[in-house]
Formats: structure tokens, C-alpha cells, sequence
């Protein structure tokens, strides 16, 4: 076990600048899921961490120990890929011992090592099978058996379930945050998956372009993004962005959406940041729209009617899309609350939840 | 539709037609003198070029397979080329997979080197038959197994290397990276992980490692003479003053054919894999 500190880290592929500066601290025994739309870096960040690219510049820290030019097999971590990247000519006995083989471990100790993590992930009576004779799931935890078997200091996942189907993926998800606590050992995850980084993180590091764009517990990062990509990145669907411009009264700001659209009343006390007249998006997610019940507007709330243009039942919940300000909008309601499209309802946008952007540079305001 | 149906089928059997005919006088092409080659070698010499010619002897005989291997020491020459075309692809096929793994993935000696391993196979023999003839003779390599041995396994390496490079370029490099990570070292990811994914590639490449050195005739006769010759080599005693030993002749032909026989059925499964990814590949 140990904790992970990542200092200026920068890789390049060519012109191409995969990483560009990532600080980073993981306390051990941390789950951290890096997350992140392809291309942000987030794997190349874990192949530099496991030893398998070489950073251009900065450092990396396992256990308060520089790492940089040590090599894969010295740094004593474990990963798990995407592939599985299991191999093929062994049995799964023999992927799974490889690792103990390699460090010429006594034949007996090898034998309990592999039977107790193949017995922790069911797949005991495979032993003797090849990959080829295994299902998806099968290969996965044999994937992780393999790198549980040394306990490593460190655990890294590359995308391990995005070649499993939707069901299995559940599974798998819920079997690696119960290895975490069972092991508690630093985890490092890597995943394009939101639905993912939300279940599995206590901490989501949300990458984009080679930087960090927010780093933090999931909730808070849900509850309080930090930027217009991090908002629409996590959450589905995703969180609904309208245009407005700030205005400023002696009761408060409100937000006068475009397109001649209604005027929201921010209930925080005075957003800060900006000025009268700015330019501002407002974010707020489907689940924070209600279908108005009739009655006095509940306090924070702002009421619209629109006409649904759309209804996507989902069974318990429906998403219902209608305009604001002429742009779209998306509302998550009870099935029951929505009929049909076509319908004008009264919505109520809890404005609480609410999160009011800078338009020009994308960064939430403070308030 | 119902006057399109018979001409699709005339179409298609006039396509069957012609498939058999060719394939039909392919196998012929390559049968027929392959049959005469062995029938040849089991006549009387008094069938050898009758007209019309005699398709199977009334009397078949051996007479000429002792000849050619006891009174033409082709015993002697099958032993050398088995002794030689074996240690060469050994060493040919262990030192060409290490050469060609680094050059896969560690991109060793840049962008050309691969291309330059390559190069060597565009030299003529002729240009570099009479510098090896001095040198072996100065080093006492000439007409000897060894001489022989090493002359053929760096004449081979390009083809072993480039067939095993076309090979290991293809292999993920995801396996090897999680041997690594496994804490496996280079030389370990390279013999427990990449070498035997690459199996069908080595025995792809042994086998025309073998048969390159097996047919091979010109260095043969060449760097070697009364000691270390090869089967190949002794074919020129066959057209010799005495006129043409066609029996004799026919008899080490089949004789030699047989290891590249039983070499083709063994690896036969790894072949086909092994050759369209050289092929496709590099």
C-alpha cells in the first residue's frame, strides 16, 4: 500500500501533448478515477504511473519514493487493461502465477497464493482453463486475479469493463469497489464511463486536453462543477445549459434568459464575479425540473410553461424535452407527470441546484 | 427469373468448367515431373527414354538408389546437408526471433536498420563468394560443417528476421506490457510471453530457413569439396563424362525430396498463419 504523487507531469507524443502539467496527490488507500472524453490523456497518465511510457518532465511519487526511471517490474504496481491482455498460451493458473514464477516464489506458496485469489473471485474451477475457453466476465477477473495475487502497492485500471456488456459491466462494477474494500489498497481507475467514475471514486480527477479541469469527491463534484465541462460531462442526461444575461436588483440577481425568455431570480445570496448585463449560462439538471402541482411557487424555484416536444419514457421516469428562452431543455418527470408531446405544462426549476456559468470563459460563478 | 435460372447455372458450371481445367493443368505441371523424377529413379536404364515412354517399369529396381548414395557418397552428402540445414536453421531462427523482437519493439537502430537486414538478400551470391572462400581458407573454415554452417545461417538471417518482424509487429503489445507490469524482465517477456505467442511465425520461418539451405548449391560448391559437401553438389557428378545418370540422378532427387515432405506436414498447421501475416505485415 502506498499513497501516489504526481508532480508537473508532462508527456508528449510527437506534437501531440498528451499530459501538459498534472499535479496530483492519492493518499494511500484511495479509489481515484480518472475520467475524461478519449484523448484527455487520462490512460497515458496511468501507462506513465505503471511505467510503460516515460514522462518528458515532472515526477512521479509511489510511497514517497520517485519512481520515474525505475522500471515497470521495480515499481511494484499492478494494472489491469482493456483487453484483459491476458496470455493466451497459459492456463489461468499459469496467468495468474506468472508474476510469482517471475520472482521464483517456493512452488508451494505460488499454489496457496493463486487458490485464495481464485477462490476470492470465483473462478477457482477454471484453473486449469486456457483464455480462449472463458467468458467476458471470466477474463475480467481473471485480469484482476492476476494483478491481486502480488499485493501490489498500487492497482491501475485501464477502461477494465468497457469490452463487457451493459449487465455484466454492473456486475463487474460492484465486485471492484467491494475488492477495494476488502483490500483497501490505492486504486487508480481509468474510465470514459461518468456512470463509473460516480459509483466507484471517492475521488473523480475529471481530465481534459492533458489538465486537470476539477478534481474531488464525486457529489461535489456533481453538485458544485467547476466549469461548464465538468457540469456536462458528469450526469444523464446531462445537465441543461440555457443563455441569459445577469441582472442585478435590490432583491437580488436574475437571469434574463435569450430569445425574449423568462426572467429567473437566483435565490443564492448575490452572485458574485461578474457584472450587470454579463453574458451568463445557466445550468440545471433534468431531475430539478418538477411538473408544477398548481399553488404558490415554492420558494427558490422559478415556474415556466413550455410546450413538451418530446417524451422519452425510461419506465419510472420520463424525459420530457421543451424550449427556454427558445433553447432546449430536457426534465426529468414522473411517467405520470407527462402525457403526450404536444402538451403545455407549468414546470418548476429548482433553482437551488442551480449553476450559473460565465459564458465567455465556461467558469461557474461564485454564489 | 424463370429463364435467368438455367443460364446462372450454365454460367456457373462453365465456372467450375474452368476452375478444374486450370487447377487440372496446374497439377499437371507440377505432378508430372515429379512422377517422372521417381519413376525414373526406379527403371531399368534400358526404359530410361524409350518412345513411347514406359509410365511404370515392368521391373522395378533399387539399383540406382544404392549407386547414387554408396558408390556417389550420396549417403555421405545427405548426412552433411542434414547435419548443415539443420544447425543453420537453428541458429538462423534463435538468433533471427532475438534480431527481429528488438527491432519490433525496441525500434533498435532506428528507422533503417530492418531495411538494411533486408538489403543484404539483394547482394548477388557472386559478390561475396570469393571474399568467403579467402577468409575461410585463411581461418581453416574451408570444406569443413562449421564453415558451411556459419555461411548459411547469416545467409538466412534476413529471412528469419524479417518474417519473425512481420510477426512480433502484429503481436499486441499489450501482453508484453502486462508481463512487465507482472514484473517480468525483458529477457523474461521476450522467451515466457513473445516467443511463444510468435510459435507459429518460428516454425513458419524455420522451415524456408531449412529449405533455402537444404537446395542451396552455389556456396555449397564453392566453399566446400571432398569433406563437407552437400547433396546438392554431388547432382554434377551425374552429367559427367560417362553421359547422364538419369536413374541415379532421379534417385537422389527423391531422396531429397523427403525432408522437405515430412518438414511441410509437420508444421503445416503454423505455416499458413505464419506466412500470411509475414506477408500481409512489415
Amino acid at each position: 500500500m502506498a499513497s501516489v504523487r504526481i508532480g508537473s507531469l508532462h508527456k508528449s507524443y510527437g506534437s501531440v501533448q498528451a499530459v501538459r502539467g498534472v499535479d496530483l496527490d492519492i493518499p494511500d488507500g484511495e479509489f481515484t478515477v480518472l475520467v475524461g472524453p478519449s484523448g484527455c490523456g487520462k490512460s497515458t497518465l496511468l501507462r506513465t504511473i505503471a511505467g510503460l511510457e516515460d514522462a518528458d518532465a515532472g515526477e512521479i511519487e509511489i510511497g514517497g519514493e520517485i519512481v520515474n526511471h525505475m522500471r515497470p517490474r521495480d515499481r511494484d504496481v499492478a494494472m489491469v487493461f482493456q483487453d484483459y491482455a491476458l496470455y493466451p498460451h497459459m492456463t489461468v493458473f499459469g496467468n495468474i502465477s506468472l508474476s510469482l514464477r517471475a520472482r521464483r516464489m517456493p512452488k508451494q506458496e505460488i499454489e496457496e497464493r493463486v487458490r485464495r485469489v481464485a477462490g476470492m473471485l470465483g473462478v477457482g474451477p477454471l484453473l486449469d482453463r486456457y483464455p480462449r475457453q472463458l467468458s467476458g466476465g471470466q477474463r475480467q477477473r481473471v485480469a484482476i486475479g492476476r494483478a491481486m495475487v502480488r499485493n501490489p502497492r498500487v492497482f491501475l485500471f485501464d477502461e477494465p469493463l468497457s469490452n463487457l456488456d451493459a449487465q455484466l459491466r454492473d456486475e463487474m462494477r460492484g465486485e471492484i469497489k467491494r475488492l477495494h474494500q476488502e483490500v483497501a489498497t490505492t486504486m487508480i481507475y481509468v474510465t470514459h464511463d461518468q456512470v463509473e467514475a460516480m459509483t466507484l471514486a471517492d475521488r473523480i480527477v475529471l481530465l481534459r486536453d492533458g489538465r486537470i479541469e476539477q478534481q474531488g469527491a464525486p457529489l461535489d463534484l456533481f453538485e458544485r462543477p467547476a466549469t461548464l465541462f465538468v457540469a456536462g460531462f458528469l450526469g444523464s442526461p446531462r445537465m441543461n445549459f440555457v443563455k441569459g444575461t445577469l441582472e442585478r436588483t435590490a432583491e437580488g440577481s436574475r437571469v434574463k434568459l435569450s430569445n425574449g425568455g423568462p426572467i429567473l431570480a437566483m435565490p443564492q445570496e448575490g452572485v458574485s464575479g461578474t457584472g450587470e448585463g454579463a453574458d451568463v449560462i445557466l445550468g440545471f439538471r433534468p431531475e430539478h425540473v418538477r411538473r408544477a402541482t398548481g399553488g404558490a411557487v415554492p420558494d427558490g424555484q422559478a415556474r415556466v410553461e413550455s410546450e413538451i416536444e418530446l417524451v422519452q419514457p425510461t419506465g419510472s421516469r420520463s424525459y420530457a424535452t421543451f424550449r427556454l428562452g427558445g433553447q432546449p431543455a430536457i426534465a426529468e418527470l414522473q411517467t405520470q407527470d407527462v402525457s403526450r408531446a404536444g402538451e403545455r405544462i407549468e414546470f418548476d426549476i429548482n433553482l437551488r441546484r442551480a449553476v450559473l456559468f460565465e459564458a465567455g470563459t465556461g467558469v461557474a460563478l461564485p454564489g | 427469373m424463370a429463364k435467368a435460372q438455367p443460364s446462372l447455372k450454365a454460367q456457373s458450371r462453365r465456372a467450375g468448367l474452368a476452375r478444374a481445367v486450370t487447377i487440372g493443368l496446374f497439377v499437371i505441371f507440377v505432378v508430372v515431373p515429379l512422377y517422372w523424377v521417381v519413376i525414373t529413379s526406379i527403371k531399368p536404364s534400358s526404359d530410361y527414354l524409350t518412345t513411347p515412354p514406359v509410365w511404370f517399369p515392368a521391373k522395378p529396381t533399387i539399383v540406382h538408389y544404392t549407386a547414387a548414395l554408396l558408390s556417389y557418397r550420396g549417403l555421405q552428402g545427405l548426412i552433411n546437408s542434414l547435419i548443415i540445414a539443420s544447425a543453420a536453421t537453428v541458429l538462423s531462427t534463435l538468433i533471427g526471433t532475438m534480431m527481429a523482437y528488438s527491432l519490433a519493439r525496441f525500434n533498435t537502430g532506428g528507422q533503417h536498420l530492418a531495411l538494411w537486414v533486408l538489403s543484404q538478400r539483394f547482394l548477388p551470391p557472386v559478390a561475396i563468394v570469393l571474399p568467403i572462400f579467402l577468409l575461410f581458407r585463411t581461418w581453416g573454415l574451408y570444406d569443413t560443417l562449421t564453415g558451411l554452417i556459419l555461411a548459411y545461417t547469416f545467409m538466412t538471417l534476413p529471412l528469419s528476421v524479417w518474417m519473425m518482424f512481420a510477426y512480433f509487429k502484429q503481436l499486441p503489445k499489450s501482453l508484453e506490457e502486462a508481463a512487465w507490469v507482472d514484473g517480468l524482465s525483458r529477457w523474461q517477456t521476450f522467451w515466457m510471453v513473445a516467443t511463444p505467442l510468435a510459435a507459429p511465425g518460428v516454425a513458419a520461418a524455420a522451415v524456408f530457413v531449412f529449405i533455402a539451405v537444404w537446395t542451396e548449391f552455389f556456396f555449397a560448391l564453392i566453399l566446400t569439396s571432398r569433406h563437407a559437401f552437400t547433396l546438392p553438389t554431388i547432382f554434377r557428378a551425374f552429367l559427367g563424362f560417362q553421359g547422364a545418370q538419369y536413374g541415379e540422378a532421379c534417385a537422389l532427387a527423391t531422396t531429397s525430396l523427403v525432408p522437405s515432405i515430412v518438414l511441410g506436414m509437420l508444421v503445416q498447421r503454423h505455416l499458413v498463419r505464419g506466412l500470411t501475416l509475414g506477408a500481409i505485415r512489415g
